[in-house]
């Protein structure tokens, strides 16, 4: 019966990169009303190659180059919306996503709400963030935060070359705006993979290590370094299960408590800096929710509270495999009490 | 190494040539139609047609009537605030008349008399300052943005719908309202960019009424014009009699005109003068003198369309008297509207912040609703 269908699509290897690319593709090929601009993201393909080929496939009046001003691009893109237009637009780099933050903060995320329903603004603004490339000063901040803290906005932030895809795919047909966070450490990490095959909803997190003794709780570039300390703490003894959250906002508290309740101790990594940082949000939203369930209190890995480093202390300041698994040895296996260290 | 030299018969080619500075200056004078008393004057510009004049005078008449109205409203406290565009008549007007019904308005918080000359209706102008919520119309409906407060930003969201009407094929214009103070704004300078590269179908109109809340033009540029702000992006701009209405219809028209055309945005300075104070909340008396408003006084936009319409014989009594009954229906209706107390359902506050309601924010809202019952138990 289903060979009459045809075979399915082979899973094949593909980089994040490209996922990234086939999705903007088949967004643009599946709906008209779909615009991709930016700065060099025409001609170029934009400085990561995520939109290569775009503009000759498809014309410069759906995929183009705008002048150099990402308030301008974002504040364009608010009216284009208003007027019945889907715009997925980049930001060069995570900080100069900056200029246009009065857009996103004051207009974007708050339109559907003062307009009472009467104007939604199906926004996705792409922006490559984090380290890990070795990039200069302005090139690798974390800045989820920022927009997760602004209500009326979806964050989401892909791990995997397969969920990029889904995700990005999923932002694009959602009618809120949503800031698309790409891990650009993970642009060019491979996965075996059929595009679109089985998409989770949006707003979903997912299980990608099953384990029974403590949860790691990681999205975006994070993602990677949660799994391998997984894999590394068998070794330790402790067998670890790993959530990717996928979207940062709204949160999926169903998913990651259920997790957490199983399990009983909880570390939460990030690469952005630890004050204020998302990771307070999970961990006091784990406390809030699981505390009877806790054998330890949440940990957090993040950087440091300082600004992004230069790219030989880069190493020093992101989490890594060993700090993690540091972590997960504070949970207090033993009943003696060691509480987290003091100050950090 | 020397330079290879310009022949004398270069040329520009001849796609720039609408780039010609000379082509996209202002004049050195605003241009208008009629002076202080009245009077036609010599001037590039044609007259309006008998009805457009009436029209432009009567729906002055009407708006200044409204804003007294919601002036008076702040003294007796049942309005939170209003900034008053009296004085600024001609521009509200003038340029809110130049548009078609499928075109579209941004305006700032100083433009309410410029959306009820749009057809918004006055209660719904209203409710941001009564605080009932942010925004009382549907955008769509009258093809009016919400009023914008962060200043410049609306620039922007003017260039997108006007290009996105380009994308789609529309022949719709978008006329974006701004103050002399958000000429010195980053997205002011972002939008003007954007929309003469973009060739986009685009109006900017800048009220130049002289004050940025307390700070006056010379603080804020050192152009010798706004208008001539233009000529740096590439965009013909105009300077205008800001309270001459027969002028600033008819320069609006021409540039609603040009950009339908394909012929891309036009920045249009005009000057006139904010009469009363910022806001309610504000003294004016504290950074400006008397004399200042007397002789902008003397300029008044109503006036002086008056005394043309009444010298030329188009404004008889009977006109005069409908004029005054409709302005008098319209105070009378805001003032009864503002007696009927408006619910607003606190359930409301969950209802728009996404497409769907958060499960987050059901939860809120469940909290909200409990709280809610145990105080009316």
């Amino acid at each position: 019966m289903t060979a009459t269908l045809g075979a399915p699509p082979a899973a094949a290897p593909v980089t994040m990169a490209s996922a990234l690319n086939r999705a903007l593709a088949d967004a643009l090929e599946a709906d008209d009303r779909v615009l991709v601009f930016g700065e060099d993201v025409g001609t170029l393909g934009g400085v990561f190659r995520i939109t290569d080929g775009l503009a000759a496939r498809f014309g410069d009046r759906r995929v183009f180059d705008t002048p150099l001003a990402e308030s301008g691009i974002v504040g364009t893109a608010i009216g284009m919306a208003m007027n019945g237009l889907l715009p997925v637009v980049e930001m060069q780099f995570d900080a100069f996503a900056y200029p246009a933050f009065e857009q996103v903060t004051s207009h974007l995320a708050k339109m559907r709400n003062r307009t009472r329903g009467a104007v939604g603004l199906p926004v996705v603004i792409r922006v490559p963030y984090g380290g890990g490339i070795g990039g200069v000063e302005h090139h690798c901040d974390s800045s989820e935060a920022y927009y997760t803290h602004t209500s009326g906005l979806r964050v989401v932030a892909p791990g995997t070359p397969g969920d990029a895809y889904d995700l990005l795919r999923a932002a694009i047909d959602c009618p809120d705006p949503v800031i698309f966070l790409e891990p650009k450490r993970r642009y060019w990490s491979k996965e075996t993979t059929t595009l679109g095959a089985a998409p989770l909803p949006i707003d979903r997190a997912a299980v990608r290590r099953a384990g029974s003794d403590v949860t790691l709780i990681a999205y975006g570039g994070m993602l990677a370094t949660a799994l391998e300390a997984a894999e590394a703490a068998v070794e330790e003894g402790w067998d670890v299960e790993v959530v990717d959250l996928r979207t940062l906002a709204p949160f999926d508290d169903d998913t990651v408590a259920a997790s957490v309740r199983r399990t009983g101790r909880a570390v939460v990594v990030h690469e952005a800096q630890r004050f204020g940082g998302y990771g307070a949000e999970v961990a006091a939203r784990l406390t809030e929710q699981c505390f009877h369930h806790l054998a330890a209190p949440v940990l957090r890995v993040t950087g440091f509270d300082i600004p992004y480093p230069a790219p030989k202390l880069e190493e020093h300041h992101l989490p890594s495999v060993d700090r993690i698994l540091d972590a997960v040895a504070r949970l207090q296996w033993d009943d003696q009490v060691e509480p987290p260290r003091k100050g950090y | 190494m020397v330079a290879p030299p310009v022949p004398e018969s270069a040329q520009l080619p001849e796609e720039l040539s609408d780039r010609h500075p000379e082509a996209l200056l202002p004049t050195p004078t605003p241009l208008h139609l009629l002076d202080a008393n009245g009077r036609e004057v010599d001037s590039r510009l044609s007259m309006p047609e008998e009805d457009v004049l009436l029209d432009l005078y009567r729906r002055m008449v009407v708006g200044r009537r409204f804003d007294a109205q919601a002036t008076a409203l702040t003294k007796q406290g049942r309005l939170a605030v209003y900034p008053s565009s009296r004085g600024q008549e001609a521009c509200e007007v003038g340029a809110v008349v130049a548009l078609r019904p499928q075109d579209w308005l941004f305006p700032t918080y100083r433009d309410s008399v410029a959306l009820v000359t749009r057809g918004v209706d006055p209660m719904e102008t209203l409710t941001l300052l009564r605080g009932d919520w942010h925004l009382g119309y549907d955008p769509y409906e009258y093809r009016v943005a919400p009023q914008c407060t962060p200043l410049a930003t609306n620039t922007l969201h003017a260039v997108g719908l006007a290009h996105a009407a380009t994308v789609k094929g529309e022949d719709t214009v978008a006329l974006v309202l701004l103050g002399d103070g958000a000429t010195s704004e980053g997205d002011t300078h972002e939008a003007l960019n954007f929309a003469a590269v973009w060739k986009s179908p685009v109006v900017f109109l800048v009220q130049n009424n002289g004050y940025a809340i307390s700070v006056p033009l010379a603080k804020q540029t050192a152009a010798p014009s706004l208008a001539h702000k233009g000529i740096g992006y590439g965009m013909p701009s105009v300077l205008v009699d800001g309270n001459d209405a027969a002028a600033v219809h008819v320069v609006v028209r021409e540039a609603v005109e040009r950009a339908a055309t394909g012929h891309g945005p036009t920045l249009i300075e005009a000057l006139t003068y904010r009469i009363e104070s910022h806001t309610n909340a504000d003294d004016a008396q504290r950074y400006r003198d008397d004399a200042e408003v007397a002789a902008w006084l003397e300029r008044d936009p109503i006036d002086r369309l008056e005394r043309y319409l009444t010298a030329r014989g188009l404004l008889g009594e009977d006109a005069r008297a409908a004029i005054t009954a409709e302005a008098e229906g319209l105070a009378s209706r805001v003032r009864a509207g503002m007696n009927a107390d408006v619910e607003v359902d606190p359930m409301s506050l969950f209802q728009h912040v996404y497409a769907q309601p958060t499960l987050q924010l059901r939860a809120q809202q469940q909290l909200l609703t409990d709280e809610l019952l145990q105080e009316a138990e």
